[in-house]
């Protein structure tokens, strides 16, 4: 498993308990989840996990009107007042996320974006020559685009480079479940950037989530992890307490790892039960 | 829509589907007639983002294609 390659700017030393937001684009969240909504088997289930979860962010996607049930996501979302962060799922071109992006503006009007722009329906990955496209026409006409990209370091950094507020990598596949694929990438990744990295995609499990942020990830975004678990609600609260503690133990500063046993109780001063018999 | 099959009626494609309205209907019209309340909503015509403000200036004509989308559940 990697190994962080350099404290994440925080001096370990004075990491306390205390304050210690999320600044994306000058915006400050207390909480480091940020749970998408996709997914969920009903909007009750949905709205007892986005509050059990503590997210104070939320994706949501751009489709069109059902008019059999107006408004009601919209409403369930308004009252719960979690930020609304709209996405661009289901493009496969420049063209189409940059559309959809406006789209999105209009209808919450926010300049905050979820730039996804996917290759194939079988693997959901980035198109990483689409998605710089992309990037660069949003940047250009002043969104705040939080990029999902794929655990590439050298995309990630061109993406720095064209203006993301944000650089989201996938652990694995959209919902596939399968981890953290790469964690040597990630490390790469992130000691790399300035700006903050969010795990996106392929979180199965609340350790997964842990381990983003101990690998230094500055928060996790999760949709199906908790959306599809059996019981969506209890999920919801293991990944809040998940990121929670993967991000104490990241600002606590690991032990390194060793091949052999390190006593953590001396051998100074044993006594000597083994004489006069 | 009453307007269907009158003189002058406006037919267009709304979310994929045939739509009529009568002549000088805006894109505000479209959405009230819809139903919708107009925030969360966000409206396309013939692939251009028509901006909320400019919808009661926006008049639809025959043959435009009209993407009239909300916000839906999604990761």
């Amino acid at each position: 498993m990697a190994e962080p390659l350099r404290p994440d700017g925080h001096d370990t030393d004075a990491a306390d308990l205390g304050e210690d937001p999320l600044v994306i684009a000058g915006e400050t969240f207390r909480s480091r989840l940020i749970l998408g909504t996709g997914g969920a088997p009903n909007l009750d289930e949905l709205e007892r996990a986005l509050i059990a979860s503590g997210t104070e962010l939320t994706t949501v996607a751009l489709r069109r009107v059902d008019p059999s049930a107006p408004g009601s996501l919209f409403d369930l979302l308004r009252r719960t007042g979690i930020r609304l962060l709209p996405n661009t799922a289901g493009c496969f071109t420049a063209r189409d996320a940059v559309r959809t992006a406006q789209m999105g503006r209009e209808a919450l009007e926010t300049d905050w974006v979820k730039l996804e722009v996917v290759a194939d329906e079988r693997t959901l990955l980035p198109d990483p020559v689409e998605l710089l496209d992309a990037t660069e026409q949003l940047v250009d006409d002043g969104f705040v685009v939080l990029a999902y990209t794929n655990d590439d370091p050298v995309l990630a950094r061109r993406l720095e480079d064209a203006g993301v507020a944000a650089v989201m990598p996938l652990g694995a596949p959209i919902g596939s479940g399968m981890g953290i694929r790469n964690p040597y990438n990630l490390a790469i990744i992130r000691e790399a950037a300035e700006v903050p990295i969010v795990l996106d995609a392929g979180i199965g499990t609340a350790s997964d989530a842990a381990l983003a942020m101990e690998l230094g990830c500055d928060a996790v975004l999760l949709a199906t992890a908790v959306t599809r678990a059996r019981h969506p609600v209890t999920m919801a609260a293991a990944m809040r307490h998940a990121v929670e503690a993967g991000r104490l133990a990241r600002r606590a500063g690991r032990i390194p790892r060793r091949l052999y046993a390190e006593a953590s109780t001396s051998f100074e001063g044993l006594a000597d039960l083994d004489t006069g018999g | 829509m009453s307007a269907a099959g009158s003189e002058g009626a406006v037919r267009l494609t709304v979310n994929g589907d045939e739509h009529v309205v009568t002549p000088g209907t805006t894109v505000a019209g479209l959405v009230a007639g819809l139903g919708l309340e107009p925030r969360g909503v966000a409206v396309a015509v013939d692939g251009e983002v028509v901006t909320r403000r400019t919808w009661p200036d926006r008049p639809l004509r025959g043959g435009e294609h009209v993407e009239v989308l909300s916000i839906a559940q999604g990761g």
